[in-house]
C-alpha cells in the first residue's frame, strides 16, 4: 500500500470549466429543477410509476445500475492490494473514487425516489432481518463510510502541507478550526495505513454481500418476474457480472477522463485488466448462458417477444461480443478498440440491471404500461452530470490522478 | 505490518474454521415462521355475491376514505375492471364466464377484491423496516410510523395490492385493506364489509374454522361448486378465502404457488447471514490471501531493488 504513486492534483494543468464541464452544470440544473418538481407535486408529478409499476428508471438506472458500475473500486482494490499487484496501483485512486461517488449518488438517487425522504435513516433503527432490501441498504451504507475511509489518505496527502489558504487575517476561530483539522489529518495520516487493511478487505466483502444482494431483491416476486430472468442464481449473476464490470468500467474512465485533461492514459495497466476481465466476464457469460439452457427456457429468447429481444441485446452486445473482441491482443493493447469493447461491457451490465427490473417486471394487472418520463430521464441525467462534475473537482484538487506516471516510467 | 499479518494470518485461519463448522447449520436454520394459529379471514361466496358494492360502501365509510368520483348505487362503473388504489381498499368486479340464468340471460359472476392477507406475506418480509407485519389475529398490519416509501412491498406482492399515495409529496402512505384491524380487535367486531353484505356473501371467522365450512359447502353441493378453496393453499394460505361455482382462472383470479413467496429470498438470506458466517470466512479468506500474497510481492520487491 506504501507503494508510490505519482499521484497529484490537476489545477495547474488545465482549466475547470471546460465547455463539457458547462455542459453538465447545465444538465444538473435542468435536472434540480425536476428535483424540486418532485418535492412540490409528490412522485406522481414527474415519473411514471403507478400501482402496478412500483419501481422505474430510478432503481434500475441510478441504483441498481450504479451500484454494478462502481464495483470497480473494490475489485482494483482487492487486485492491486490484496493481491498484491502493486502494478495496478496507479488506476486504485480514480476507480476508488468513481465508486466514492457512485455511492453518494446512488444514495442521493434513493433519496429522491423513496416517498418519506426524511425518512431515510429509520433502517438503522427498525431492523427487518428478512428483508433482502435492508442487508442492502446496511451494506450500501457501511460500504459508502468504508470507501470515504479509504479516499482519507488522498485528502489527507492533499492537505500535509498544511491549507494554502492563510488565515491570519481572519478571526481566530477559524484558525483553530483549520489547526484542528490539520492536526486530525495529520493524526490519520499517519496511522492510517496500520489499519487500512481493515477497510480494504471489509470493502470487498460488503461489496461481494450487496452487489449479490441487489440479485436476491426481486426473489421474492417469482410470479411477476420474466422466466429468462427469474432464476435462483440471479444473486450470483449479479455478483459476477459486478466483478467483470469493474475492469472495463476502469478502462471507460480512465480513457474519457485523459481525454477530457490531455493526459498520458495508463494504457498498459488497462491492456492487463482487458485481459483479466476475460476470465471475469467468461465466468459471467458461461453461467448467464449456461443458466437460461439448464433451466429450459431458452427458446423464449426467440419467440418474438420484448423480453427475448431484449434479452438477446443484453447478452449478444454486452457479453459475447465484447468478451470476443477482447480475445484479440491487437484490440487490448489499443487505445480505440477497448474503449469500444468497455463500452460495450459496461451497457451490457446497465442493459441487464434495467431488463431485470423493468423489462421482465410483468405485473398480474397491468392497468397502465410504464415507460419512463421525461422528469425521470432528466433528472438520471442529472445526476449522471453531477457525479462527473464532482469526478473532476475531486480530480482538479485532490491528488487522484498520476499525470506524470507514463514519464515517470520511461 | 510484518507481524501484524502473521498474527492476523491465523485469526483468519480460526475464523475460517469456524466459519465451516457452522456452515452445516444453516439449512435447518433457514425459516422458522409460523402463521398465527389463530387468524381470523372472511371467506367469499361466488356464487352469492349480487355485485351491489355495498361493502365498498362499508368499507369507505369505516375507513374514512375519499368520496369516489362515481356514487357506489352507480353500477356502471363495473363496466370496467377496477383494481384498489391508493383512495379504495376493495372493488367488486364483474365477469361473463358465459354460464345463463334460468332465463337463458348471460349470468355475471361478482369478484370482491382486496388485500388477501396472507398467512406468509411477501410484503412483511420484503418491507425493509418491517412496517408491515402479519398480526395474531391475522391482519396485515401496516405502521406508517416506520416507512420509508421504498414501495418494495409493492414489488413483493403477488396480489397486486399495496398502492401508493404517489401524489402526496412528503408523507405519501402505502394504503390497503386493513381487516378492519382495529374493528376486530374489540369482541363481536366485524370488518365493515363482511357486516354490511346483504347477501351474505361474505363470513367472517377464524381462518381454520372457515377453511371447514368451505369445505363442507363444497361437499354438501358439489354440482354447485369448483372443487377448490382458493386460498387455502396458494402462495402458503390466505387469510381471505373464496369458493365459487365458475373456474377461478375465468373471474381474474391467478394461479399461484402453494409455496409462501418469501421462501427462497429468506432461506438464502438466513444461509448466508446465520452467524455472519460467509462474509467472516469471506474476510478471512481474504486476510489470508493479503497476508501471504501481499507479503511474497514485497520479498520480491527487496530482492530487486
Amino acid at each position: 500500500m506504501s507503494a508510490a504513486n505519482h499521484a497529484a492534483p490537476l489545477q495547474d494543468r488545465v482549466r475547470f470549466w471546460s465547455p463539457g464541464a458547462l455542459v453538465m452544470a447545465a444538465m444538473v440544473l435542468v435536472g434540480f429543477m425536476f428535483v424540486v418538481a418532485r418535492y412540490i407535486g409528490g412522485l406522481g408529478a414527474v415519473t411514471h410509476l403507478s400501482q402496478s409499476h412500483p419501481w422505474g428508471l430510478w432503481i434500475g438506472v441510478d441504483v441498481a445500475s450504479g451500484v454494478a458500475l462502481a464495483a470497480g473500486g473494490f475489485t482494483t482494490a482487492a487486485l492491486a492490494h490484496i493481491f498484491g499487484r502493486h502494478a495496478y496501483e496507479p488506476v486504485v485512486r480514480p476507480a476508488l473514487l468513481t465508486a466514492l461517488l457512485g455511492y453518494v449518488f446512488v444514495s442521493l438517487a434513493l433519496l429522491v425516489d423513496i416517498g418519506r425522504s426524511w425518512a431515510i435513516w429509520k433502517p438503522m433503527i427498525f431492523w427487518n432481518p428478512n428483508s433482502v432490501l435492508f442487508e442492502v441498504a446496511m451494506c450500501v451504507m457501511i460500504y459508502t463510510a468504508v470507501l470515504h475511509a479509504e479516499f482519507l489518505p488522498v485528502v489527507a496527502e492533499r492537505f500535509s502541507q498544511g491549507f494554502k489558504v492563510s488565515l491570519s487575517k481572519h478571526s481566530w476561530p477559524l484558525v483553530a478550526l483549520a489547526e484542528s483539522v490539520e492536526g486530525l489529518l495529520a493524526f490519520l495520516s499517519r496511522n492510517l495505513n496500520k489499519v487500512m487493511w481493515v477497510f480494504i478487505i471489509a470493502g470487498v466483502v460488503l461489496s461481494c454481500m450487496h452487489q449479490s444482494g441487489l440479485g436476491s431483491l426481486l426473489l421474492i416476486a417469482p410470479t411477476k418476474m420474466h422466466e429468462l430472468w427469474y432464476t435462483p442464481i440471479l444473486p450470483l449473476l449479479f455478483l459476477t457480472s459486478a466483478i467483470a464490470v469493474g475492469f472495463p468500467m476502469v478502462v471507460f474512465e480512465n480513457t474519457l477522463v485523459s481525454a477530457s485533461f490531455d493526459l498520458e492514459d495508463e494504457l498498459g495497466v488497462l491492456s492487463r485488466l482487458a485481459r483479466i476481465t476475460i476470465l471475469l466476464l467468461g465466468v459471467y457469460g458461461a453461467l448467464k448462458i449456461g443458466d437460461v439452457i439448464a433451466r429450459g427456457v431458452w427458446p423464449m429468447i426467440f419467440d418474438g417477444s420484448v423480453q427475448g429481444r431484449s434479452w438477446a441485446v443484453e447478452v449478444l452486445f454486452g457479453v459475447v461480443i465484447p468478451w470476443g473482441m477482447l480475445l484479440f491482443p491487437a484490440v487490448r493493447q489499443r487505445r480505440t478498440p477497448l474503449f469500444i469493447a468497455s463500452c460495450l461491457i459496461v451497457g451490457g451490465v446497465i442493459i441487464n440491471r434495467m431488463n431485470v427490473f423493468l423489462v421482465a417486471f410483468q405485473p398480474p394487472y397491468p392497468m397502465e404500461s410504464y415507460f419512463p418520463s421525461v422528469g425521470e430521464m432528466v433528472i438520471t441525467g442529472g445526476f449522471i452530470a453531477a457525479l462527473m462534475l464532482a469526478y473532476r473537482f475531486t480530480v482538479y484538487f485532490f491528488p487522484v490522478l498520476s499525470p506524470a506516471a507514463k514519464e515517470a516510467r520511461s | 505490518m510484518e507481524l501484524n499479518r502473521r498474527k492476523f494470518l491465523g485469526l483468519a485461519g480460526a475464523a475460517l474454521g469456524a466459519g465451516a463448522l457452522s456452515a452445516p447449520n444453516r439449512a435447518q436454520a433457514s425459516r422458522s415462521y409460523q402463521p398465527p394459529p389463530d387468524a381470523y379471514g372472511c371467506l367469499v361466496d361466488l356464487s352469492v355475491c349480487v355485485g351491489c358494492r355495498k361493502c365498498e360502501q362499508a368499507c369507505n365509510q369505516v375507513n374514512h376514505l375519499p368520496e369516489p368520483a362515481a356514487p357506489f348505487d352507480d353500477l356502471t362503473v363495473l363496466d370496467a375492471k377496477r383494481r384498489p388504489d391508493d383512495k379504495t381498499y376493495t372493488v367488486v368486479n364483474r365477469y361473463y364466464t358465459g354460464i345463463r340464468d334460468e332465463r337463458n340471460q348471460l349470468a355475471p359472476t361478482f369478484v370482491k377484491v382486496q388485500c388477501m392477507h396472507c398467512q406468509d406475506p411477501a410484503c412483511a418480509s420484503a418491507c425493509i423496516v418491517g412496517a408491515l407485519s402479519k398480526k395474531p389475529n391475522g391482519a396485515v398490519h401496516y405502521d406508517v410510523t416506520k416507512c420509508i416509501g421504498c414501495r418494495y412491498c409493492m414489488v413483493a406482492c403477488p396480489f397486486q395490492i399495496p398502492a401508493y399515495e404517489y401524489h402526496d409529496p412528503l408523507t405519501p402512505r402505502v394504503r390497503k385493506c386493513t381487516l378492519c384491524f382495529e374493528r376486530i380487535s374489540k369482541a363481536g367486531g366485524k370488518p365493515g364489509c363482511a357486516q354490511i353484505c346483504p347477501v351474505e356473501a361474505i363470513t367472517f371467522g377464524k381462518r381454520s374454522e372457515l377453511v371447514k365450512l368451505a369445505k363442507q359447502k363444497i361437499a354438501d353441493d358439489p354440482g354447485r361448486y369448483q372443487p377448490q378453496v382458493y386460498g387455502e393453499k396458494e402462495v402458503g394460505g390466505t387469510s381471505w378465502l373464496y369458493i365459487s361455482h365458475v373456474p377461478f382462472s375465468k373471474v381474474g383470479f391467478q394461479k399461484l404457488p402453494n409455496q409462501p413467496m418469501p421462501h427462497l429470498t429468506e432461506t438464502i438470506q438466513h444461509g448466508i447471514f446465520s452467524y455472519m458466517w460467509a462474509p467472516l470466512s469471506l474476510f478471512a479468506l481474504l486476510g489470508g490471501a493479503m497476508a501471504v500474497l501481499g507479503r511474497k510481492r514485497d520479498h520480491k520487491k527487496e530482492e530487486q531493488s
